[in-house]
């Protein structure tokens, strides 16, 4: 699903969702290499259910989804994330085209009256 | 054209903005150095910035505020890490409520400001560096104007959340 502007209810899922260290390790382990739920399991201090919930919290901020592969599940970070990251960057970078022609004002205005 | 150059890393989430001005490395340092200056131009026009502290030393903080339309409020603060006058300025800028008070589950941002002379005109380099995608969704809701109300509205929604559990 490509939603342009998340909803407030998107946005509390997501902060809630990076909120945790052990699902920000998750997802940085899950974006560069390929693990199942039980083979992260195997990297946390706590139960095989503990872990699947917070592959949950994750796959409920569409951050990730699981892959069924026999009787394992791949969790694969959504590349719409990314695709998003990119869209967010194009409009960060409008904010600075913006200050950046207000800073030229700025600038131009010190000149007023000085000769060329 | 003010800005030459643009480059964006999506999944590192950085941006890199290149511009360039008509005035000595000296005169455009001010504009970072000089609160009353800076204000003219962090914000946008609508939501107005005030710098109500600003510490330009290494390791000095600054405090701002983003006035809307409606008298809406929306914080900010920024350490400054590295300064190296007149051409190399690092800082970390966040989130803070209405009062000033830094709201650190929000993370900061960090930018890196380079100024090189190019014979009487300036290159500004700007390296912003976020944590995450919802940070740099905060940020650019922060230097838009129609972004603003909405982003004053989550700041707001942020900070009465641990109240609620």
């Amino acid at each position: 699903m490509v939603v342009d502007k998340p909803s407030e209810a998107d946005l509390d899922r997501l902060f809630q969702a990076f909120a945790d260290r052990t699902r920000r390790d998750i997802l940085t382990r899950a974006l560069n290499a390929e693990y199942s739920v039980s083979e992260l399991a195997a990297h946390y201090a706590m139960s095989f259910a503990a872990v699947q919930k917070h592959v949950a919290v994750l796959e409920r901020a569409s951050l990730v989804t699981k892959e069924k592969r026999g009787r394992e599940q791949i969790v694969r970070v959504q590349v719409e994330a990314l695709r998003r990251a990119r869209r967010l960057l194009d409009e960060y970078e409008k904010v600075w085209r913006d200050r950046a022609d207000r800073i030229a004002d700025i600038l131009t205005e010190g000149m007023k009256g000085q000769p060329k | 054209m003010t800005v030459i150059n643009t480059s964006k890393d999506p999944a590192a989430l950085t941006l890199t903005i290149e511009a360039e001005f008509d005035a000595e490395v000296e005169r455009v340092w001010q504009i970072w150095e000089d609160p009353r200056q800076l204000e003219r131009w962090w914000g946008p026009p609508t939501w107005p910035a005030t710098f109500y502290s600003h510490d330009f030393v290494p390791g000095g903080k600054a405090g701002y505020y983003m006035t809307g339309p409606e008298g809406e409020k929306a914080g900010g603060w920024w350490k400054f890490t590295v300064i190296q006058a007149p051409t190399r300025l690092e800082f970390e800028d966040g989130f803070a409520d209405e009062e000033g008070k830094p709201q650190d589950e929000m993370g900061a941002t960090r930018a890196i400001v380079s100024l090189e002379d190019l014979g009487g005109r300036t290159r500004m380099t700007i390296v912003s560096f976020f944590e995450s995608a919802e940070q740099l969704e905060q940020m650019v809701a922060m230097g838009m104007e129609e972004g603003m109300r909405e982003a004053a509205g989550q700041i707001d929604a942020i900070i009465a959340e641990p109240a609620r559990t």
